[in-house]
């Protein structure tokens, strides 16, 4: 799932960002939105073989970036915004749990594409967003809303790459976001501060950490959630190839934590850091 | 804090903390999501384990991080039971045509479990309340339920359970508080000890004498608390279940409706019970929460607690003291799921297996939490860690909704009895 990740040593739980959802929308102003959902880790180790880490037996919950897309879809969609809200979630038989979670938020119906086994160990935003963009175009989307990032490979690439292969203007690290007319306006977190654009229809968003708080799934709507469709679709139906370009070479833990040392004078500190070459 | 610096430190701050991250971690491991032997979704459906995620969420983000302060200030944290209630939690085995949830027995003692894990006190007055909305769902009329279940599912009214009396506890049947019919309302005179929420919830349901002595004389009337002749004694102090406020209910000749009595006239001590049998299943689950949570605090303390040049984790004595706790936790589990879905299915050894469940898992849950104290050592007995908290709040649920003494009664009773 990308190349070297970050890891944290075993103690530690991982703090990691998310990986965005897409969302469709469709073609009428009030259209259908989708995401996308990534189940991600949440304490992870690496395999001895140095190939990976470890997936097996480590619970998997919805990236937290995922979650604040859906979110924002349905809010979109109480205020009437928006016709339908589509969740996506592309793996094996597990990310259904996902996309019931997002059902329960109040999704409408969920896709799950089924990617398995190897070919999923291999998944990456590339073909991600390719199968974004086929199912986008399928679907009649007027807008795609996605997590900035995964909280596991931390690669903040599906949304731009389905935007890329759609030819669709994209909103990235939205703060906010709001519907005008047949237009979206964006205001994006950037280094510098914050960057309100405005950007045609059809569009894909990705969801930053203020964008909202998500709010918890209901008893009732956990319930109303069972009856919501889920459809299954092959990445090949799409006709999609999700071969992927990459190999991952190696994975490694970062390097054990150095321990500090302490000095009595700021001529002691430059001294040291003389030493060691680093002034 | 020594112990557990590392733990408390979150790497790559920045653009990327989820909502997990602001928990501290030696007060709220229960978000760690490590699968193990002793994660409670083992078995359970996927509907099943939304629920529980939901309930999980909830403690760990709107109770955890409020639980010392709710304890040492008393507070009765009212706006977070109401945002709880929002989710379903206020009514989760009322029926949905009065506002409840309509979920199963299960189910319930999945969530509570879950809650617990977040704040045993607060967690414990959110079953209480709920059993008292059941008792009306279930043996109220229609006017009834529809009066006083809506707000209480969406905890716009609080309830308390009144049955145990100064002079009748264990002995319920004995209680003394009467209610003389006089026209179309009942005179009560008498008092109520330990209820619960008592002096700040609104709803009360009250266990009286109607007639004759011993339980056929004892019928269910529901007290709303502006009525005239209600009043309540002064807060207790407790070791625990501080956040929420315990009081004496004092009846001077309070009239209450006849309309307001649930069911008929001798029929309140077995809808008590009947209630009670739902709440020993809740208070064991309350009890499992607080259990899983110490066995996971006690697990991470030592795997970074050092002594004698190595962490504790490595030493046998506490590596096979953890392992039985993990045995017992999961057994009582057990235990209280197979109670719950005997309730449910209105099985003929229910009510047994319901306190059979609160006798066992209660005293094995107690044993725990105080193991992972001990595992602790001095820094367990210290109230900036949370383990000493669940220790005080869970030992109560040894003595109410029945002693475990009095579980026994019931249990040697279904044994000995020729049927």
């Amino acid at each position: 799932m990308g190349s070297s990740t970050s890891l944290v040593p075993k103690s530690v739980t991982a703090a990691i960002n998310a990986h965005g959802f897409g969302y469709f929308g469709c073609p009428h102003t009030f259209g259908q939105v989708g995401y996308r959902l990534k189940r991600t880790e949440q304490y992870i180790r690496v395999k001895p073989d140095n190939s990976s880490v470890v997936t097996d037996g480590v619970k998997h919950s919805m990236n937290p970036f995922c979650e604040i897309a859906v979110e924002e879809a349905v809010k979109l969609k109480e205020k009437k915004l928006i016709k339908e809200v589509v969740a996506v979630s592309c793996g094996p038989q597990q990310v259904q749990e996902t996309i019931r979670t997002a059902l329960a938020m109040g999704a409408d119906r969920g896709i799950h594409v089924e990617v398995t086994g190897k070919d999923y160990e291999t998944l990456g935003p590339l073909q991600v967003s390719k199968i974004m963009a086929a199912l986008a175009k399928k679907e009649e989307a007027q807008l795609v809303i996605l997590g900035k990032q995964a909280i596991d490979d931390d690669c903040n690439q599906t949304g731009q790459m389905t935007a890329a292969l759609l030819d669709w203007p994209q909103g990235t690290f939205a703060s906010e976001l709001s519907l005008e007319g047949d237009k979206i306006k964006v205001v994006r977190e950037i280094d510098g501060g914050l960057e309100t654009i405005k950007i045609n229809t059809p569009a894909v968003v990705t969801a930053d950490l203020r964008l909202n708080t998500p709010r918890y799934a209901t008893l009732p709507n956990i319930m109303k959630a069972k009856k919501k469709k889920i459809a299954n679709v092959k990445p090949a139906d799409l006709g999609v190839d999700i071969t992927s370009r990459l190999e991952v070479l190696r994975v490694d833990e970062p390097p054990q934590r150095q321990a500090g040392m302490k000095v009595e004078t700021v001529d002691d500190l430059v001294g040291k850091l003389k030493e060691a070459g680093m002034v | 804090m020594a112990p557990v610096g590392p733990l408390a430190r979150i790497s790559r701050l920045g653009s990327g903390i989820c909502r997990n991250h602001r928990l501290i971690f030696n007060r709220s491991p229960q978000r760690r999501g490590i699968a193990s032997c002793i994660d409670p979704a083992h078995g359970l459906s996927d509907e099943q384990r939304e629920f529980q995620k939901v309930a999980f969420d909830f403690a760990a983000n709107e109770m955890a991080p409020h639980m010392a302060e709710w304890d040492e200030k008393e507070m009765f944290p009212i706006e977070t039971m109401r945002k709880a209630a929002q989710l379903g939690f206020g009514g989760i085995y009322v029926q949905p045509d009065v506002g409840g949830s309509g979920l199963s027995r299960l189910d319930t003692s999945v969530i509570f479990e879950a809650l617990s894990t977040g704040c045993v006190s607060t967690t414990a007055y959110i079953s209480i309340h709920n059993m008292c909305a059941w008792m009306i769902d279930t043996f109220g009329n229609t006017e009834q339920r529809e009066k006083f279940c809506p707000d209480l599912c969406s905890m716009e009214k609080f309830a308390s359970y009144c049955l145990t009396e100064p002079g009748s506890g264990s002995d319920a049947a004995s209680l003394l508080t009467t209610a003389q019919l006089k026209g179309d309302h009942y005179i009560l005179n008498g008092s109520k000890a330990f209820i619960s929420g008592g002096g700040d919830t609104d709803v009360y349901v009250v266990m009286c004498r109607t007639g004759g002595k011993g339980p056929k004389g004892i019928s269910c009337l529901v007290v709303e608390k502006e009525t005239p002749g209600l009043s309540f004694g002064k807060k207790e102090k407790k070791v625990g279940w501080n956040s929420q406020p315990t009081r004496a209910v004092i009846f001077e000749d309070c009239a209450v409706p006849v309309t307001n009595r649930l069911g008929e006239e001798g029929q309140g001590f077995g809808i008590a019970m009947k209630g009670l049998n739902g709440g020993r299943i809740n208070i064991a689950s309350c009890s499992l929460g607080a259990a899983h949570a110490c066995v996971q605090l006690a697990r991470d303390h030592l795997l970074v607690r050092k002594q004698f040049g190595e962490t504790l984790s490595n030493n046998q004595f506490l590596q096979f003291k953890l392992a039985e706790m993990a045995t017992k936790l999961v057994a009582s589990r057990l235990l209280v799921r197979e109670a719950a879905t005997a309730l449910q299915e209105s099985r003929s050894d229910a009510v047994s297996l319901c306190s059979m469940a609160k006798l066992f898992v209660t005293d094995e849950c107690f044993n725990i939490c105080n193991q992972a104290l001990q595992m602790h050592g001095g820094y367990g007995y210290l109230k900036d860690y949370a383990v000493q908290q669940f220790v005080r709040d869970i030992r109560v649920h040894q003595i109410l909704e029945g002693t475990n003494e009095v579980m026994r009664m019931i249990i040697s009773r279904n044994l000995l009895t020729e049927s």
